[in-house]
């Protein structure tokens, strides 16, 4: 096996973070420029919204539903079960509706946009669209990221809500809770602040995983097993970068609106 | 006949004006291994000319220089005109709707049908009305002999009607310049006789300019003697005394550089060893 020196890892590893940063640019910027491709951004929406749903229903609903199992065992010590509510519309609203949502629809559609355009590219497609006059970025990219980010917002209101619905479920049934006392918990703990907080997530997170997904694609070498490392890639990076950025931005905001 | 570079340096654009494509002193290697090294040659506007060398010579790379796909290392591309070197990306995609590309692997769109393929650029421009752009999809895959196609996807086509799908769709809009990379390549002789036909007929009908890649040698001969009759409606080859001017000239590449730039009978005439072995 031929060995790489560190200078030429560290070398690739900036042209990678630079050709990643120019395709997120131009994807944000074929926005304000013709021409645009609304009948192809649709297609991608029902791909990634409609498509996306019945997994972030699913994962939403038992999410909040053992949220609400675990989080009664501490709760009962305290004598504080009433508060079952509270901690299930925080925690689904502030941190796992979206992030959660946002690895699932990663896992579902950073690997599809991967594939997809990476077996473009290793069947000359992309340069096929270049040659006939069509801007890849344009006709490919702008419109996934488009739809991602759109529908990756709405999806993550449909976890939160499918969550709380996951939280009283348990605690209507299992914990013996009275359902509009659950209810009233939740909706009155939430504040503006939890809301911004867990609505701008999905809109960052769905366009990291969207133009990290078509990255990948469209930087594919090598033949179908390119393709299928540049999903595992894209998947993987998307994910990591995800919780990264949660995080970051989770302190941002704390401190720029309070906690 | 030019043996190796016979373009004098610095040209200005408007010594270009007049010439399809010109590559003046263009370089470029991957890593370590140089595919071109110094090449410099013109292609005059209604002409055609094939390219020859090994697998790896860098055929294909002359190609996508000339669309910009690629940048050269050193060295300046002018087509139609336009210096591609110089140009961003942006700017390309107008000059490259006056450019065809017929690819390899022909690079349909596998997820298109026939006609979704052959119309893209039509759509793309997207001034074209519905039953307009049918009706010229129709006439180009009827003029590559292929109309009942229409509502296929790429996937159901043989390898030789994929290629004269990709030739449609390079065509539709008449390029002022057309490039092949190797049309006939690993087809059947019957099958390249039929796209050999397409390309002189493209040649002689719409004096299209064009660069040919290929490996086969025989299908640059036949179109260097022969000519599209419009009348019959086929190629035929041209009578000795004839005075018919088919503008075919071939180029043969090695170790990165040009080492014959002529005619069909400056190649024949050739006392290169390497060429007559080539040719042999």
């Amino acid at each position: 096996m031929e060995l790489i020196s560190p200078v030429d890892i560290a070398k690739q590893m900036v042209m990678a973070v630079q050709d990643y940063s120019q395709l997120a640019a131009r994807s944000l910027s074929n926005v304000f420029r013709r021409p645009r491709y609304v009948a192809d951004t649709l297609v991608q929406m029902d791909q990634v919204g409609v498509g996306s749903l019945p997994i972030v229903v699913l994962t939403g609903f038992f999410t909040g539903a053992v949220l609400a199992l675990q989080g009664s065992n501490t709760l009962d010590r305290f004598g504080s079960l009433s508060l079952i509510g509270q901690l299930v519309s925080i925690s689904m609203v502030r941190e796992l509706g979206p992030v959660l949502t946002s690895l699932m629809v990663a896992g579902r559609n950073s690997s599809g946009m991967a594939s997809e355009l990476g077996s473009m590219k290793v069947t000359e497609q992309i340069d096929a669209m270049r040659a006939l006059g069509t801007d890849p970025s344009k006709k490919l990219v702008t419109p996934r990221v488009l739809s991602t980010v759109t529908m990756l917002f709405f999806l993550t209101m449909i976890s939160d809500l499918v969550g709380l619905s996951g939280g009283a479920m348990v605690s209507t049934l299992m914990l013996g809770l009275n359902s509009n006392q659950y209810w009233s918990k939740a909706w009155q703990s939430l504040v503006w602040q939890d809301v911004t907080m867990g609505l701008t997530k999905p809109i960052i997170f769905g366009f990291i995983l969207s133009t990290i997904g078509c990255y990948y694609g469209l930087s594919t070498k090598g033949g179908t097993q390119g393709v299928g490392k540049a999903t595992t890639q894209a998947v993987v990076a998307a994910s990591v970068l995800i919780l990264v950025v949660d995080f970051f931005w989770t302190r941002l905001l704390m401190t720029m609106i309070g906690s | 006949m030019s043996l190796t570079s016979a373009i004098p340096g610095n040209l200005a654009a408007e010594d270009t004006q007049h010439l399809a494509i010109v590559f003046e002193d263009v370089a470029l290697a991957f890593d370590d291994i140089v595919v071109l090294d110094g090449v410099s040659f013109e292609l005059k506007r209604g002409e055609t000319k094939a390219i020859f060398g090994i697998a790896g010579a860098g055929k294909t790379m002359i190609l996508k220089l000339a669309l910009g796909l690629i940048k050269p290392d050193r060295g300046h591309i002018w087509v139609l005109g336009h210096d591609v070197t110089e140009m961003r990306e942006e700017d390309l995609f107008e000059l490259r709707r006056k450019i065809g590309m017929v690819f390899q692997e022909s690079a349909l769109f596998d997820s298109m049908t026939v006609r979704d393929n052959v119309a893209f650029r039509l759509i793309e421009e997207g001034d074209v009305p519905g039953d307009e752009l049918d009706k010229r999809v129709r006439e180009v895959l009827r003029f590559v002999e292929l109309e009942r196609t229409i509502d296929m996807l790429p996937s159901e086509l043989s390898g030789g009607m994929r290629r004269r799908v990709s030739i449609a769709r390079a065509i539709i809009t008449q390029p002022e310049v057309i490039l092949y990379d190797s049309p006939t390549g690993g087809l059947d002789p019957i099958t390249s006789t039929t796209i050999v036909q397409l390309i002189v007929k493209q040649r002689d009908v719409y004096k299209t300019s064009s660069l040919l890649v290929t490996h086969r040698l025989q299908d640059a001969f036949t179109m260097a003697t022969s000519y599209f009759d419009t009348k019959t409606n086929e190629m035929k080859p041209i009578q000795p005394g004839s005075n018919i001017d088919v503008k075919t000239s071939f180029l043969i590449l090695r170790d990165g550089k040009i080492i014959l730039d002529g005619e069909a009978a400056d190649l024949t005439a050739t006392k290169d060893e390497y060429i007559k072995e080539y040719i042999a």
